[in-house]
């Protein structure tokens, strides 16, 4: 077990590292970074000067090696097109980016997994079928696609919902939230809902497979051989075996909704990290184009090994037994 | 024989297909008193396991009930609404499967397991079930059941795990027990203990087993009686001794032979020409005519189970009516 | 073809004609049973041909400035109230007809969708085969690569490499190598799961019969993966081809949604979908509804087929 754990967290900083270098190198050789600072009347000596300032006349290796320690320190660097620092420019944003995650991701759990039970269970149901076009319309349209049709539908035409921004914040510390406020609220309706689809979607499409998948099963069959009840049968047994392999799945892509926020970031104008990235790559700034990067890596990297810890600890199979007879 | 147990009359048993229904079983008839063991031998694909799913309602659809009626204790349980049904699968008659460690939550504790069995039949509460559960694992041989009675199914071997199986079949008290190939997923050392154990622990509770493999030894040692089953149909029925050494059935005869015996010295073994028909392609008529060495012209028309003595064969060779007199041999 | 006069057909199958031999394939028979997936097979035909040919269905040609008049501009729907009978969708805010806009939008979303997913095919499977075959280093070196990739989704990938590469390109060139830098970036996004399908077929095949035999003639190396290994290996790739071809479309939509796509210049139908949003407010609405109609229709459309297609090669549902 802890040989397991080990080698997972080793793996984890492998590819972080591996991420960390690609960073380095976008950072470094992507552009100039000495140009990007200075102005066209700038001596050469003022550039020789900056250049060492900077650090960038020392071998790779070092420069790569004292890239990461920043980056560990959380010191990114400044951003060309702001002259602000890249970690600064982040956590005034990151509050924004998190809370539209979080809400999405519950809602898509929320939603997605009694969907997919359900959709497994009464399998000729109207709303069933119900759930299975929407689930098609889910996972075919795109992102941004969902979120301008929402626009179209409650702010243009209904003019229930505003369409961009996050309404009124309130400040708690470093943090800003939007779920104080009534303004806050309505603002985060239609990007959460937006970003959850796809998730919602495949989620329950999953469930659904899944829980098809357990039902079929021999224990199952034995289980109604025992004369167990429909209702035991079902959520004694089949719900918790079928959630199980969903997990790894559902964790997976809760780092995703991290990324795809990005594109509803845009749609509705929402001030987050997201939005910070797609300027920084409209605009080629490398700092934060870096550092988001790097971010995104860990945040995966960390779900993926906590997700694979939670995995081991809820499937007893996979547990080694110490001293059980 | 006093009132029947378990008694089964003219059971059809079709699928529903593109191409029209396929005809699994056809006209099945036996019974099974009271603490009996009945053997339900023959070949894969003969039917057995879907006569025991039938009897207790898991058939799978497209698979279907189409006629006959199936009573225990009298009362017909073939049309039972669901409700109904639960309370006699497990409380009245137990099933066990073949494969012990599919037949098994994986992922929930043989104690817990064996505990909501019992208190789905029985209103007991939960010490009680969880104590009558310590007793049954003792009963069926698992060492040292307090240590083991949480444990998860990937940790007990595979005659363990069958052993538990058999517990959860008991444990409600039932008076049938189906074993459906209860031992062929397991070595070879550990098939007679299970056996045996079906055996005593049935005979000690007073419940009657429908006991379907495909081994004709285990039969012998274990069974009263047996039925043999061929492409859907029950063939020859009878007492397990008569029937191994004087058999009926052209079918019967044919599997008699194919086993070799240490004390006849032969250098081929005995083989039926010919397979089994598919669901598909049964022929109309006696389903064995095609492979019988005895076939003739009456063989055209199906021969219904005909009674010789305390036996049934169903073969036009042994129709006492007089047009067949000439053609027995 | 032959099949109508067959006499040598082999003595236990009574000779078949064309047609009864397409009733009884049960490819055919799977495609034609939902009605659904019928209409999405059309409408994926009908949306083809308009896109293929764009340049003589299309009324005008959006991209020559000369018939373009900016008096034109934001001419709503010819069927709408104050509608041009000329532009049958109306016009963008350039003047634009629509309909020709779309036509030839989607011309370019489906050029870039064909050509990325062949590209990722290629170096997916190209890499696949190599990993599977050599083994040892090689094959670990581009497992390690294709496991760092597979952590991020596709989307941020062809990002990112969207990004890297218009920061590696002069700004005046942006534009015109905009399509090759969206093929490039969305091929090279998607290239891990072919190799890892490949790969594991690879190292089935490799132990063959025949590939042994291939060695002991002496054929090198590269002659048994790509004329002998590949065409066993080909099936699985197909599948996720298929399915591929709809993310293809939706990727490089969205990333000319964000902007960082095709320009305004040659647009996608994702671009006319950034333009049109900011025109939602102001009262010209089919500037987004048209182009994103036809978005929807086509990727709704190729997912249904692909949905199909997954089912009917499917081994364990036969």
């Amino acid at each position: 077990m802890i040989a397991f754990i080990l080698r997972r967290l080793l793996a984890s900083i492998g590819v972080l590292i591996a991420v960390g270098l690609i960073a380095f190198a976008m950072f470094r050789y992507v552009g100039d970074p000495v140009n990007q600072m200075v102005g066209i009347e700038t001596s050469a000596a003022e550039r020789a000067q900056l250049t060492h300032q900077l650090g960038l006349d020392q071998p790779a290796i070092v420069q790569a090696a004292r890239f990461l320690i920043n980056a560990a320190r959380l010191n990114f660097g400044v951003s060309y097109q702001f002259k602000q620092p890249v970690a600064d420019l982040i956590a005034a944003r990151a509050p924004a980016t998190l809370e539209l995650a979080l809400v999405a991701s519950i809602l898509s759990l929320a939603a997605g997994v009694p969907m997919g039970v359900y959709a497994a269970l009464r399998r000729d149901s109207a709303l069933t079928r119900l759930f299975q076009a929407l689930s098609l319309i889910g996972i075919s349209l795109p992102t941004f696609l969902i979120g301008v049709l929402m626009i179209y539908l409650f702010a243009v035409t209904l003019r229930w919902l505003p369409s961009f921004g996050r309404g009124d914040v309130v400040r708690i510390g470093w943090w800003t939230t939007g779920l104080l406020t009534v303004s806050g609220l309505k603002s985060l309706i239609m990007p959460s809902i937006t970003l959850a689809l796809f998730q919602m979607t495949l989620i329950m499409r999953l469930v659904r497979a899944e829980m098809l998948e357990v039902l079929r099963s021999d224990y199952i069959r034995f289980a109604r051989a025992r004369g167990l009840s429909e209702r035991t049968i079902h959520f004694r047994h089949a719900l918790k075996n079928t959630l199980i392999p969903v997990i790894t799945v559902v964790g997976l892509q809760l780092g995703s909704i991290v990324a795809f926020s990005i594109i509803t970031e845009t749609v509705f104008a929402w001030p987050g990290m997201g939005q910070l990235f797609l300027q920084s790559i409209q605009n080629v700034d490398i700092p934060i184009m870096a550092a988001y990067l790097l971010l995104i890596a860990t945040l995966f990297v960390v779900i993926n090994f906590i997700v694979d810890l939670i995995y081991v600890l809820v499937d007893p199979r996979l547990r080694v037994h110490l001293g059980r007879a | 024989m006093t009132r029947p147990l378990l008694s089964v009359r003219a059971l059809r048993v079709e699928f529903a297909t593109r191409r029209g229904p396929l005809v699994a079983l056809d006209g099945v008839s036996f019974d099974i008193a009271p603490g009996e063991v009945l053997g339900v031998v023959g070949e894969s694909g003969a039917g057995k396991s879907l006569t025991g799913l039938a009897i207790v309602g898991l058939l799978d659809p497209p698979g279907r009930i189409a006629d006959g009626e199936i009573r225990l204790d009298g009362e017909r349980i073939d049309n039972l609404p669901p409700a109904r049904m639960r309370d006699i699968r497990g409380g009245r008659i137990g099933v066990i499967f073949q494969d012990p460690l599919t037949s098994l939550n994986p992922l929930m504790r043989i104690g817990d397991q064996l505990a909501e069995t019992i208190m789905a039949h029985k209103s007991v509460g939960r010490r009680q079930a969880r104590a009558q559960a310590l007793a049954w694992l003792g009963e069926v041989g698992i060492p040292s059941p307090e240590k083991r009675i949480d444990g998860y199914p990937h940790e007990f071997s595979g005659g363990m795990r069958q052993r538990v199986v058999i517990a959860l079949a008991l444990c409600a008290e039932p008076r049938l027990v189906i074993a459906d190939e209860p031992t062929t997923a397991l070595d070879v050392s550990v098939q007679a203990q299970i056996i045996a154990l079906i055996k005593n622990l049935t005979r000690r509770h007073g419940a009657a087993v429908m006991l379907i493999t495909h081994d004709m030894g285990v039969i012998a040692e274990t069974a009263d009686r047996v039925a043999v089953m061929y492409a859907g149909r029950i063939v020859e029925i009878g007492a397990v001794r008569e029937l191994v050494r004087h058999p009926l059935h052209p079918y019967t005869q044919g599997l008699m032979a194919a086993i070799p015996t240490l004390d006849i010295r032969a250098d081929r073994l005995m083989q039926i020409p010919g397979a089994m028909p598919r669901l598909s392609a049964i022929p109309r008529g006696c389903a064995f005519a095609p492979r019988c060495p005895k076939a003739f012209e009456r063989c055209a028309a199906r021969p219904p189970l005909i009674t010789v003595g305390d036996r049934g064969a169903a073969c036009w060779l042994y129709d006492r009516a007089p047009a067949a007199a000439d053609a027995r041999n | 073809m032959s099949e109508i006069a067959a006499p040598q057909a082999s003595a236990s199958e009574p000779d078949r004609t064309l047609i009864q031999r397409l009733r009884d394939n049960d490819l055919l028979a799977s495609f034609l049973a939902s009605k659904v997936t019928v209409a999405a097979g059309l409408v994926t035909l009908v949306l083809f041909l308009a896109a293929l040919l764009a340049p003589w269905v299309a009324p005008t040609d959006p991209f020559n400035p000369a018939t373009n008049y900016l008096s034109d501009s934001l001419d709503p729907p010819s069927f709408v109230a104050g509608g041009d009978p000329r532009f049958l969708l109306g016009t963008d805010d350039q003047g634009r007809d629509m309909l020709s806009a779309i036509l030839y939008g989607l011309r370019v979303s489906l050029a870039i969708g064909f050509l990325s997913v062949a590209l990722g095919a290629a170096i997916g499977v190209s890499l696949g085969l190599i990993a599977g075959y050599s083994g040892g280093w090689t094959d670990s070196a581009i497992m390690r690569i294709a496991d760092v990739q597979l952590t991020f989704p596709a989307i941020l990938i062809a990002l990112l490499l969207d990004g890297v590469a218009h920061a590696l390109l002069k700004p005046a060139s942006r534009d015109e190598s905009a399509f090759a830098v969206l093929v490039l970036a969305i091929g090279l996004s998607f290239w891990v799961q072919y190799a890892r399908t490949v790969r594991a077929s690879t190292m089935v095949e490799k132990n063959r019969d025949y590939v042994q035999a291939a060695r002991l003639i002496g054929l090198s190396h590269a002659r048994i993966l790509f004329s002998h290994i590949l065409p066993n290996v080909m099936g699985p790739v197909m599948v996720i081809a298929t399915i591929n071809l709809a993310l293809a479309i939706i990727t490089e939509a969205t990333l000319s949604f964000l902007g960082v796509g095709l320009p305004p210049t040659e647009p996608s139908l994702g671009t006319l979908i950034r333009i049109g949003q900011n025109y939602l407010f102001s009262g010209e609405w089919w500037i987004v509804t048209f182009p994103s109609l036809t978005l929807a229709v086509l990727v709704l459309a190729v997912n249904l087929l692909g949905d199909w297609l997954r089912d009917a090669l499917n081994p364990r549902l036969k």
